[in-house]
């Protein structure tokens, strides 16, 4: 089989390829905030963290030139940055959702700023693994270079499965999610278990930044993350909670975000903005249909104050 | 009075305490974050005196500045109250941005049919137009949340996402003008059309237009009952159906008239500065909203204010990156940081009411 004879199976390679490398980041943020509402905290931030890690990522990989070095900084910036969030809401009365919001302004701010100088150069990009070395037809070739990170990300999700269910840190973290109350009666640290969930959330949600310089698109600028960080909110909702189902549910959205570039790929231009505008629409779509007014979150964690 | 339930009057003395504190508290919150950003800027090789002084060269040293300054607050004035109306219902609406283009694109295009005709009905037709649309969009998130459980901070920002989308995709395609070739734009409104500039102070009336629409929200909000009506069902959407008031149609029109001034945000960029929709919308003006309405406790005259801060703060960076070489986000920072800032401080000042009230 060559190239030109495999038609319209174009499409859906493009889109299994596109659809693996665009959900990479969302396994990591979604499942770095699924651990963060675990504990019964939401952080809206993680849009700023990502950007944070994006460019710390980016920027120590250009001046090590080891990008392993730039996803470990990716992910300490970001702990950095959950510890940050983790302590501000730690003070009583302070409103969680603005907090996430004024977090989004000064990560991005910090990551522009310090991030101007990067904008240029060419840092050393992750490695990926040709699964596709079977075969001679280059769509199956491209479609099936796997970033490493891919596969770190299901690993994480099958992990952070047996460490909520199966340890006794996961139950404690799950009770303190739960009922605060149950937690102080048990003599669980509270406090400490929420600002340690939320640095391990910052912690993946930089990494999935790193993935976006040092991976795909691949290189440093300030229009990297369209709304990543908080999609993985909606995600987390729509995976109920669930790491497993957060690792399908970021295949999806990596499908849907895939279409767009898919479809251009193969000379489908008229629609571009629309076909881009797939992933939030998909979102706000599986929103519609997975709450409802009666018992808007049934999976949700007891402390998590997702309506106020 | 006071011996009958048990209930002391409260005493009036902490009181007075409480009320000055809450006005020490974000100020001091903002001293601490300029003192953070000053040792940012110090870290990186700068002056904060130099850097201090230009940014109130820039924002307020001229009438030059001045001008960059208020034609910048009227947009943030609307972007804010588009996040304090909802907010006065309990709700966090925070896609400004989709409006405002949105609305900008409305008006952009609602006056293309009627060439050469009275400036003033257009010009009322172009703001009317940014509103509808930009109220359709804000309403979405409130049927939403209303009819199906979904969070509407999350759902307003994905539908400011997919508002971006279709401004894209229609001043792109179905409503580009085929003269416009580096920057896609819709055909140009008329020129007589365009909003005429403030006499005194040569700054475009939409700024007039934003500073009566706060005053209308500020007197609506506190001396009306629907200002009353709305803090009730802010307050508890229990409590607001006991006493009658029907919730469904009181968020969900806060969310309208919101959008509604995002959208005329969005129009008056288009009737007074671009002419045109393009992507010069698309310049942040509804994230930064919600700074202006949260520094401003979502209080509409305290908005003016802050928009005129933020809007300073905001023309000055073009200054810093000319004489100091600092880039453009060097603002973002230091708005983050007095957004953080002033968060803690207010749930700091509201615990210490709860404390002087007991």
């Amino acid at each position: 089989m060559d190239a030109a004879s495999i038609g319209w199976l174009a499409l859906p390679l493009a889109i299994l390829g596109g659809a693996i490398r665009v959900s990479t980041p969302f396994i990591f943020v979604s499942i770095g905030e699924l651990i963060t509402e675990k504990s019964g905290r939401i952080n809206l931030g993680l849009e700023g963290t990502l950007m944070l890690g994006a460019m710390a990522g980016y920027g120590i990989s250009y001046l090590s030139g080891s990008p392993w070095l730039g996803v470990l900084s990716a992910g300490l910036a970001g702990m950095a940055f959950g510890l940050l969030h983790g302590l501000l809401c730690s003070v009583k009365r302070v409103n969680d959702t603005a907090i996430g919001i004024s977090l989004i302004v000064l990560g991005t701010g910090l990551a522009f700023f310090l991030g101007k100088p990067l904008i240029e150069p060419k840092a050393p990009p992750l490695p990926s693994i040709a699964l596709g070395f079977w075969s001679s037809v280059p769509q199956v070739r491209a479609a099936l270079d796997v970033n490493a990170l891919f596969f770190v990300g299901i690993a994480l999700a099958f992990a952070v499965y047996v460490f909520l269910n199966r340890t006794g840190w996961g139950l404690m973290l799950r009770t303190v999610g739960d009922s605060e109350e149950a937690a102080r009666a048990l003599g669980f640290p509270v406090l400490r278990v929420r600002i340690i969930a939320t640095m391990a959330g910052g912690f993946l949600a930089g990494v999935g930044g790193s993935f976006l310089s040092l991976s795909y698109p691949g290189s440093w600028s300030e229009g990297l993350s369209s709304g990543q960080g908080i999609m993985a909110v909606a995600l987390v909702i729509f995976a109920r909670w669930r790491s497993i189902n957060a690792l399908g549910a970021s295949l999806l959205f990596g499908g849907a975000g895939a279409l767009g570039p898919a479809l251009q790929g193969i000379g489908v231009t008229g629609y571009y903005y629309l076909f881009n505008a797939a992933p939030y629409v998909l979102t706000l779509a599986i929103m519609v249909a997975s709450t409802s007014r009666a018992a808007p979150f049934a999976d949700a964690p007891g402390e998590l104050k997702l309506h106020r | 009075m006071s011996s009958i339930s048990g209930i002391e009057p409260v005493p009036p003395k902490p009181l007075v305490t409480a009320a000055r504190l809450s006005v020490a508290l974000p100020v001091l919150a903002v001293l601490l974050a300029s003192a953070i950003f000053a040792a940012f800027v110090a870290l990186y090789g700068q002056n904060p005196a130099t850097v201090f002084g230009l940014i109130v060269q820039g924002g307020f040293g001229s009438s030059f500045a001045w001008q960059d300054t208020l034609s910048r607050a009227a947009p943030l004035v609307l972007v804010g109250l588009a996040v304090a109306i909802p907010a006065q219902a309990g709700l966090v609406i925070i896609g400004g941005e989709g409006a405002l283009v949105l609305g900008g694109l409305a008006g952009a295009v609602a006056t293309l049919p009627f060439a050469g005709t009275h400036a003033l009905p257009m010009q009322f037709l172009m703001l009317v137009a940014g509103a509808l649309i930009g109220g359709l969009w804000f309403g979405l998130a409130g049927v939403l949340r209303q009819y199906r459980g979904v969070n509407e901070t999350i759902s307003s920002l994905l539908l400011s996402y997919i508002g971006i989308a279709v401004f894209h995709h229609l001043t792109e395609g179905m409503l580009r003008d085929p003269a416009s070739f580096d920057k896609p734009s819709t055909h140009p409104i008329d020129p007589s059309y365009m909003l005429p500039t403030l006499p005194g102070v040569s700054v475009h009336a939409g700024l007039a237009v934003s500073l009566l629409l706060a005053i209308a929200v500020h007197v609506v909000l506190r001396y009306t009952r629907w200002g009353f009506a709305l803090r009730v069902v802010g307050g508890s959407a229990r409590v607001a159906r006991m006493i009658g008031l029907a919730v469904n149609r009181w968020i969900i029109g806060a969310s309208v008239v919101a959008g509604g001034m995002a959208g005329i945000a969005g129009a008056i960029e288009v009737a007074a500065v671009q002419g045109t929709a393009n992507s010069s919308l698309i310049v942040g003006y509804g994230y930064s909203g919600i700074l202006v309405a949260f520094l401003a406790r979502h209080q509409p005259l305290a908005i003016v204010a802050v928009a005129l801060l933020i809007g300073g703060m905001q023309a000055s960076a073009s200054l810093l990156q000319r004489r100091l070489g600092l880039p453009d986000a060097t603002m973002l920072v230091f708005q983050g940081l007095i957004f953080v800032c002033v968060l803690v401080a207010d749930a700091i000042a509201q615990q210490l009411r709860e404390t002087t009230r007991r």
